[in-house]
C-alpha cells in the first residue's frame, strides 16, 4: 500500500490540452473517486498513474518515489479495465495469476494466492473456465481477482462497472467496497456515475474539460459544491438553478424572470443587484406555504419513483422539479404552494462560483 | 410456410451443389487425365472416367522424371517464404496497428505502391540486381524476391488482425508486470493465430504457384521449382499431358495439407470473451 503524490500534472495531445495542472495528494489506503462527464481528462489522468499514457509535465510519485519514466511493469499497479480485458486464451485460474507467473512466484504460493482471492470473489467452480464462458458479472469479479492477487501499492479502477446492468452494478458496488474495507489498498476510481462517486469514495475528485473542481468528501460535494458544475453534476435529480438578480433591503428577495421574487430570510452574500444564479436541491423544496409571499407554482408533471414522487414546476418561465415522500401529491394538479428554505439554498456568482 | 422453407432450403443446397461442382471441375478433370493410360487418353472421345484407369503416370513422374528434384525446389522456396514474410509482417503489422510514428503515413503509401506495378515490368531490374550478387538460378535468390513481394500485402493483412484485438489486452498485461514485447508474444500473438494462419496460406500458395520470376531466374532442371519443371513436359513436338497431370496432382498434396493443417486456426472466434460483448 502506498500514498499517490499527483504534483502540478499537466497533459496535452499536440497542442491540445486535455488536463489542465492537477494537483491531488492521494493517502495510503484512501477510496478517491474521479468523477466528471465523458471526456474530462478522468480517465487519462487514471492512465497516467498506471504509466499507459506519457507525462507532459509535473510529477507522479507512488510512495514517495517519481514514477514519471518508470514502465507500467515497474510501478506495482494493478488496474480493472472497463472492458475487464481478460485474457481469452487463459483459463480463470491462469489470468489471475499472470502476473505472478511473470515474477516467477513460486508454484505453490500462486497456488495459495488464487485460491484465495478466488473463494473471496466466488470464483472457486469457475477457475478452469475461459472467459468466454463467463457471465458479464462474472468476467468482473475476475478482473478483480487477477488486480488483488498482486498485493499491488494501488489499485486503479476505469469505470469497471459500466457494462453491467443496473441490478449487478448494484451488487458489485458493494462488493468493491467491501473488498476496499478489508484490503484497505490505495484505491483510484474513474466513473461518470455521480451514485458511484458518492457510494464508494473517501473523497471525490469532480472534473470537468481537464480542470479539477472540487475535491473533497461526498457530502461536501453535495452540500457545499464549490461552483455550478459541481452543483449540477453530483445529484440526482439534479440541483435546480434559477438565473436572476439578488435585492438586499427590508425584504431581501432573489428576483427571477418575470417579476417573481423568492423571498430569503437574509441576504445573501452578494452585493446589491448583482446578477447571480440560485440552486436549491429537488429534496429541500418544501411543498407548502405560509404568509403572503407564498410562491405558486404551476405543477407541469408528476413522475411517481415508488421511492418518492419527482414533481416537475414551473414558476414563471423557470421550470423546477421537486422531491417528495408525500403520496398525496401523485394526484397534484394545477398551482401548488412552495416555499424554498433560505438555509437550503446555493448561490453562484456571475463566475458560477459558489458565494 | 413449410413448404416454403423447405424449398428454400433445398435451393440453396442445390446452389452450393452447383458451385462446388463448378470450381471442383477443373481438378477432377486434371486428375481423370493423370489416370488416364497414353493409348486411351486421345481414342475414346470426352468422357468423365477413362474405361481403364492406371497410376503409371505418376509412377513415371515420381520414378523418371525430375519431378521429386522441383517438388523440393518448391518446398523449400515457399515453405522459407512464407516462414519469413510471416515474421516479417507480423512484426511490421503490429508496429502500423499500435505505434505511432514519424513518417508512419509515407511508409504504408510506399507500401501500397509497390502493389500497383505489374510484375513484368520488374524482371529485367530484379535480373539485374540479383545477377552480380549471384543470386540468379538460386533458390535463395527466390526466396528474396518472394518475400519482397509479398511482405506489403501480408503486413496489411497482419494489421487488420491486430486491430481487431482490444488495445486493452496488452494494456492490462502491460500492467500484471510484462514489457511490451512480453506482452505481444505471450497475449497478442496467441490471439493473432488465426490471421498468422492465413497470411502463410496466402504467401505459401501465392509462392507454390508463382512461375514468372521462377521461370526467369531460374535456368535448368536442378533449381527449378514446381510450376517451371511442369513445363519441361512440354516438348517441342508433343505435350505429355498424362505425366504432366500426374505432376499436377501431386504438386497439391502439400498445399491440401498445409490448409488442413493450418484450417483450424482459420476459423475465427478466438478471441470471443476478452472484453465486453
Amino acid at each position: 500500500m502506498a500514498s499517490i503524490d499527483i504534483a502540478n500534472i499537466q497533459k496535452s495531445y499536440g497542442i491540445h490540452p486535455v488536463l489542465h495542472k492537477v494537483d491531488l495528494k492521494i493517502r495510503d489506503g484512501e477510496f478517491v473517486v474521479l468523477v466528471g462527464p465523458s471526456g474530462c481528462g478522468k480517465s487519462t489522468l487514471l492512465r497516467m498513474i498506471a504509466g499507459l499514457e506519457s507525462v507532459t509535465a509535473g510529477e507522479i510519485r507512488i510512495a514517495g518515489k517519481r514514477v514519471n519514466e518508470l514502465a507500467p511493469k515497474d510501478r506495482d499497479i494493478a488496474m480493472v479495465f472497463q472492458s475487464y480485458a481478460l485474457y481469452p486464451h487463459m483459463s480463470v485460474a491462469r489470468n489471475m495469476s499472470y502476473s505472478l507467473r511473470l515474477r516467477k512466484t513460486p508454484k505453490e504460493r500462486i497456488a495459495t494466492v488464487v485460491a484465495g482471492a478466488a473463494a473471496k470473489l466466488g470464483l472457486d467452480p469457475l477457475l478452469e473456465r475461459r472467459p468466454r464462458a463467463l457471465s458479464g458479472g462474472q468476467r468482473q469479479r475476475v478482473a478483480m481477482g487477477r488486480a488483488i492477487v498482486r498485493q499491488p501499492k494501488a489499485f486503479l479502477f476505469d469505470e469497471p462497472l459500466s457494462n453491467l446492468d443496473a441490478r449487478l452494478r448494484e451488487q458489485m458496488r458493494a462488493e468493491i467496497k467491501k473488498l476496499h474495507k478489508d484490503l484497505g489498498a490505495t484505491s483510484i476510481y474513474v466513473t461518470h456515475d455521480q451514485i458511484e462517486a458518492m457510494t464508494l469514495a473517501d473523497r471525490i475528485v469532480a472534473m470537468n474539460a481537464g480542470v479539477v473542481q472540487q475535491v473533497g468528501s461526498p457530502l461536501d460535494l453535495y452540500d457545499r459544491p464549490a461552483n455550478l458544475f459541481v452543483a449540477g453534476f453530483i445529484g440526482s435529480p439534479g440541483m435546480n438553478f434559477f438565473e436572476g438578480t439578488h435585492h438586499v433591503g427590508d425584504r431581501p428577495r432573489f428576483e427571477i424572470a418575470g417579476d417573481i421574487g423568492i423571498p430569503l430570510d437574509a441576504p445573501a452574500p452578494l452585493a446589491n443587484n448583482a446578477k447571480a444564479t440560485l440552486g436549491i436541491r429537488p429534496e429541500h423544496v418544501v411543498l407548502a406555504g405560509h404568509g403572503p409571499e407564498t410562491l405558486l407554482a404551476t405543477v407541469d408533471l408528476v413522475e411517481p419513483t415508488g421511492f418518492g414522487i419527482i414533481l416537475h414546476l414551473s414558476l414563471g418561465r423557470a421550470g423546477f422539479k421537486a422531491f417528495t415522500n408525500d403520496r398525496s401529491f401523485l394526484t397534484a394538479s394545477g398551482t401548488i404552494p412552495v416555499h424554498f428554505p433560505t438555509h437550503a439554498l446555493h448561490f453562484f456568482d456571475g463566475e458560477g462560483n459558489r458565494v | 410456410m413449410r413448404a416454403k422453407a423447405a424449398f428454400l432450403t433445398v435451393a440453396h443446397r442445390l446452389a452450393i451443389l452447383a458451385y462446388i461442382a463448378f470450381a471442383l471441375f477443373p481438378l477432377f478433370w486434371l486428375l481423370k487425365v493423370a489416370v488416364t493410360p497414353n493409348d486411351l487418353l486421345y481414342s475414346e472421345g470426352i468422357r468423365l472416367w477413362p474405361s481403364r484407369a492406371s497410376l503409371e503416370h505418376f509412377d513415371f513422374v515420381l520414378r523418371h522424371s525430375a519431378f521429386p528434384v522441383f517438388f523440393r525446389n518448391s518446398l523449400i522456396v515457399s515453405g522459407s517464404t512464407a516462414i519469413v514474410v510471416t515474421i516479417l509482417a507480423s512484426l511490421s503489422g503490429y508496429a502500423l496497428s499500435r505505434f505511432r510514428f514519424r513518417g508512419k503515413y509515407w511508409l504504408v503509401t510506399l507500401m501500397l505502391l509497390t502493389q500497383m506495378f505489374p510484375l513484368v515490368m520488374l524482371v529485367a531490374p530484379i535480373f539485374k540486381i540479383l545477377s552480380p550478387l549471384g543470386l540468379t538460378n538460386s533458390l535463395t535468390g527466390l526466396v528474396i524476391v518472394y518475400t519482397a513481394f509479398n511482405v506489403p500485402f501480408a503486413t496489411f493483412l497482419m494489421q487488420s488482425f491486430f486491430d481487431g484485438i482490444p488495445k486493452d489486452l496488452e494494456e492490462a498485461a502491460m500492467i500484471d508486470g510484462a514489457t511490451q514485447f512480453v506482452a505481444f508474444r505471450q497475449i497478442i500473438l496467441p490471439l493473432t493465430l488465426p490471421g498468422i494462419a492465413a497470411t502463410l496460406g496466402f504467401v505459401f500458395t501465392a509462392a507454390w504457384s508463382e512461375l514468372l520470376f521462377s521461370l526467369m531466374l531460374i535456368s535448368g532442371n536442378e533449381q527449378a521449382t514446381f510450376p517451371v519443371g511442369l513445363l519441361s513436359f512440354v516438348s517441342k513436338f508433343s505435350v505429355d499431358f498424362g505425366q504432366m497431370m500426374a505432376a499436377g496432382v501431386l504438386a497439391l498434396i502439400p498445399a491440401c495439407l498445409f490448409f488442413l493443417l493450418i484450417q483450424r486456426y482459420l476459423v475465427q472466434g478466438l478471441t470471443a470473451g476478452a472484453v465486453k460483448g
